[in-house]
C-alpha cells in the first residue's frame, strides 16, 4: 500500500478539491452503488461551475427523478441541456458560498448516459455502409447485446466522455459512472474491446459455417456449441458477428484512445465512499489499483461521515453525565418548569438521548478505523458530512459542493 | 452468486466452492460459478463424448457469455432450478446479483426460449421456468435500506419483475432501520432542550460536550426521520400484497457471525 503511495509523491499533491476541480479536464466519479456517487457528480459540477466559472458538464447514469428536479429540469435526457442560469444564481444566493472576486458565474450543463443511444451511435459511426449498418441495428442480438456485452454501460461512459471532452465544447466534464460489480470493469472495458475483436473466439464464430468442419482447433467448441445451442441458434450469432466484424477497425481505434484517455494527466478519477465496511472495501481495492495502473488518482470522498467531535472522550463523558444528571429529580424538574413541558418527559429524553450515544460513537468509531485505511493510501481524502435531510434541490447541491470544495 | 467470498466471511467457514459445504448443521453453502455450472450441465444432460478434450472451459465460455447473451444467467439460474428441482434441500436460498441484474437472470429461460428456436437449451427452459414461475416454489425477496434511490431502485425492481418476468415477489426486508429514540411527546421536548437556554443548564451539569452529544442525538434523528418517510413510501407502494419486514440497525463493533445471528433473530422475530 505504502509503496504504491510513494510512488505517486513525485507529483506534488493537489491541495484540495478547488485545485482538483481547477485543474482537470475530466473527473471521472466511480464507487459502490447506494454511497450518493450521482449527488456527489452534481455537487462536484455545481461548485465548480459557480466558484470556478466555465462550463461545466456532469454526465449522469440514471439519475433519480428528483435530481433532475433539483436541477431545474422535466427529466435529463441523453442531449446535454444546460440548468438555468437564473436558478443557478438564486440557488448560489441561497448558500454561504462566495465565488472568489471577478469570477464570472459558469454554466452547468447535465447528460444523462443511455448505453443503447450510445451504442447505436457507435454503430452508426463505424459501420462501413448504409446497408451493414441497418442490418446490425435491425439484428435481434444487438438488442441483448448492448445491454451486457463487454461490460458496455462503463465502456460507453468512457466513449462519450471521450467524444465530449474531444469536441472541445467544456472547460470540465464530471461523469457519474454505471455502479458496477466489479469497479475494475470500467478500467479494463475498453481493452477488452479491443481484444474481443482479436479475440480466437471471435473468429471461431465468424469463420463461414462450412468450413468449420474442417479447423481443427475449433472442432471441438463447435460440438460442444451445436449439443447446447443448436446449429440455428449458432448460425444467428455468426451472421451478427460477421457484420459486427466489418466494424473491427474503427472499433478497436476507439477503444485503444479510450484507453489512453484512461491515464491521460487532464483525467483525474474520483472515488466516493461512505465509511461502511463494504463499500470502503471496494474503494480501497480500487484505489490501490488505480495507482498500480498509474491512472491520477485525484481524490476519495467521504460521503456521509459522523462528526469528529462524537469520538472524544469528552463527549462520551458529557453522555454519561446526562445519564446520571435524568436521575437527579431537582435537575430535571427545573428544566421542565423552565419549559413548562412534563418532567417525566424531560427525564427520558434526556436519559435516551445520553444512552444512544454509546452507539452513535460505536459507529463514529467503525468510521474513523475505516477513513485511516483508505487514508493511507497517499491519496488526498476529503469528507462530506452526514446531512440530516436528502439534498433536494440546487441549493443542497451545492452546499454539499461547498463542504468538498473548501475543505 | 457473486462470488466475492462474503458468505463464506459471514459464516466465518473456509471459502466456499461450486461443490456445496456444510457451514452448520442443515446449513450448506455453495459458489456459483458458471464455468463449472456448464461441465456439470455438460456431464449430467447433453453427455458429450471426449469433454476431457476440450480442455479449460474457461474461453469458451467466456465466448458464449459474451455472444449468446442470456447464456451465463441460463447457467447460473440452470443450477439453481436444477437444486430445487432435485428435492436436494428443502430451501434454496440465493444471495443474488446486484438488482440491475436479477431481471435478465430470473428472466433468463424465457429469453433463452423465445430467441432459440430449436435444440436442448430450448427443451432445458421449459422446466426451468415451472419451478421459477410457481410461486409456491420460487419468490424474490428484494433487501433495501431507508434511503432514497435503494426504496426508488426497489419500487422499480418489483415493477420490471412483475412486467418483465413471471417470478412472484415474497417479501421486501428493509435493512439497517434505525430505532425510534422517542415518541412524538419527547421529540417535541427534546426539540425545546435542544434550544439555548435549557442547553446552559445542561452544560452547567454535564459539561460543554453535552453539544456533541445533542448533535449526535439530532442528526440520528434527522436521518431516522427521513428514513421514516422512505419507508412509508415503500410501504405505501407495496399495499398489503407484499409484506414488509423491518430489520434494525445494529449497533456493534463485531461483523461476522455474530451478525448473521442478530440479524437472524431480527427475521425470527419479524416472521
Amino acid at each position: 500500500m505504502a509503496t504504491h503511495a510513494r510512488r505517486h509523491t513525485d507529483r506534488p499533491p493537489l491541495r484540495g478539491m478547488d485545485s482538483l476541480l481547477a485543474s482537470k479536464e475530466m473527473i471521472v466519479v466511480c464507487g459502490s452503488g447506494g454511497v450518493g456517487k450521482t449527488t456527489m457528480s452534481a455537487a462536484m459540477g455545481a461548485v465548480a461551475a459557480t466558484q470556478l466559472g466555465g462550463r461545466v458538464l456532469v454526465i449522469t447514469v440514471d439519475p433519480a427523478r428528483r435530481l433532475a428536479t433539483a436541477l431545474g429540469l422535466d427529466r435529463v435526457g441523453n442531449n446535454e441541456t444546460q440548468v438555468d442560469p437564473a436558478i443557478l444564481r438564486k440557488a448560489l444566493a441561497g448558500t454561504a458560498l462566495t465565488p472568489p472576486p471577478g469570477t464570472k458565474q459558469g454554466e452547468l450543463w447535465v447528460a444523462m448516459l443511455d448505453t443503447k443511444a450510445g451504442w447505436n451511435e457507435l454503430i452508426r459511426r463505424h459501420a462501413p455502409n448504409d446497408d451493414q449498418r441497418e442490418k446490425i441495428l435491425a439484428n435481434p442480438l444487438y438488442q441483448n447485446i448492448t445491454t451486457r456485452f463487454v461490460h458496455s454501460h462503463g465502456y460507453i461512459a468512457m466513449e462519450r466522455l471521450r467524444e465530449i471532452h474531444a469536441s472541445g465544447r467544456y472547460d470540465l466534464v464530471i461523469v457519474d459512472t454505471p455502479p458496477s460489480r466489479n469497479a475494475l470493469d470500467l478500467l479494463d472495458s475498453p481493452a477488452r474491446m479491443a481484444e474481443f475483436f482479436g479475440s480466437r473466439l471471435l473468429k471461431w464464430l465468424t469463420v463461414p459455417y462450412r468450413s468449420r468442419l474442417f479447423t481443427a482447433a475449433s472442432k471441438p467448441f463447435y460440438q460442444v456449441a451445436d449439443r447446447i445451442l443448436g446449429s440455428r441458434f449458432l448460425q444467428d450469432i455468426a451472421e451478427f458477428f460477421i457484420l459486427f466484424q466489418s466494424m473491427e477497425k474503427g472499433f478497436v481505434a476507439r477503444a485503444r484512445e479510450v484507453e489512453r484517455l484512461l491515464v491521460d494527466p487532464r483525467n483525474a478519477f474520483v472515488i466516493v465512499s461512505t465509511l461502511e465496511a463494504a463499500p470502503a472495501h471496494e474503494a480501497g481495492y480500487l484505489a490501490e489499483e488505480l495507482q498500480r495502473r498509474k491512472m491520477s488518482l485525484g481524490a476519495i470522498i467521504l460521503n456521509r461521515t459522523l462528526p469528529a467531535a462524537i469520538r472524544q472522550p469528552v463527549a462520551a463523558k458529557a453522555a454519561r453525565d446526562l445519564c446520571a444528571a435524568s436521575e437527579d429529580a431537582a435537575t430535571v424538574r427545573a428544566l421542565a418548569a423552565k419549559l413548562k413541558v412534563d418532567a417525566a418527559d424531560v427525564k427520558s429524553v434526556m436519559a435516551e438521548v445520553g444512552a444512544r450515544f454509546h452507539d452513535i460513537s460505536v459507529v463514529a468509531t467503525r468510521e474513523a478505523e475505516r477513513r485511516a485505511e483508505l487514508e493511507a493510501i497517499g491519496a488526498m481524502t476529503v469528507a462530506a458530512p452526514s446531512l440530516d435531510r436528502d439534498v433536494t434541490d440546487l441549493t443542497g447541491l451545492l452546499e454539499l459542493g461547498g463542504h468538498i470544495f473548501a475543505s | 452468486m457473486d462470488g466475492k467470498g462474503a458468505l463464506s466471511a459471514a459464516f466465518e467457514v473456509p471459502p466456499l466452492e461450486f461443490a456445496a459445504t456444510q457451514m452448520l448443521p442443515n446449513l450448506w453453502g455453495m459458489e456459483m460459478n458458471t464455468e463449472d455450472s456448464l461441465r456439470e450441465y455438460l456431464r449430467l444432460f447433453v453427455r458429450i463424448p471426449l469433454l476431457a478434450r476440450i480442455g479449460p472451459l474457461a474461453h469458451t465460455l467466456d465466448f458464449i457469455a459474451d455472444a449468446a447473451p442470456g447464456v451465463k444467467e441460463i447457467l447460473a439460474v440452470g443450477k439453481l432450478c436444477y437444486e430445487a428441482k432435485e428435492d436436494h434441500y428443502d430451501l434454496v436460498v440465493v444471495d443474488a446479483e446486484a438488482s440491475g441484474h436479477i431481471v435478465a437472470q430470473v428472466g433468463a429461460p424465457r429469453a433463452i426460449r423465445e430467441m432459440v428456436q430449436v435444440g436442448p437449451v430450448r427443451e432445458q427452459t421449459q422446466w426451468m421456468i415451472e419451478v421459477l414461475e410457481d410461486p409456491a416454489r420460487t419468490g424474490v425477496v428484494v433487501v433495501t435500506t431507508p434511503e432514497e434511490m435503494p426504496v426508488t431502485e426497489t419500487i422499480e425492481l418489483i415493477g420490471r419483475l412483475d412486467h418483465e418476468t413471471g417470478v412472484a415477489v415474497a417479501g421486501v426486508v428493509a435493512n439497517r432501520v434505525l430505532p425510534a429514540l422517542f415518541s412524538e411527546r419527547e421529540a417535541a421536548v427534546f426539540q425545546r432542550l435542544d434550544e439555548a437556554g435549557p442547553r446552559a443548564t445542561l452544560v452547567e451539569t454535564a459539561g460543554a460536550a453535552v453539544e456533541t452529544v445533542f448533535q449526535a442525538a439530532s442528526l440520528t434523528e434527522a436521518r431516522r426521520r427521513v428514513g421514516a418517510s422512505h419507508l412509508e413510501r415503500l410501504r405505501d407502494d407495496l399495499g398489503s400484497e407484499i409484506p414488509l419486514l423491518i430489520i434494525p440497525e445494529l449497533f456493534i463493533r463485531a461483523a461476522g457471525r455474530r451478525v448473521v445471528t442478530l440479524v437472524a433473530e431480527s427475521i425470527r422475530d419479524e416472521l
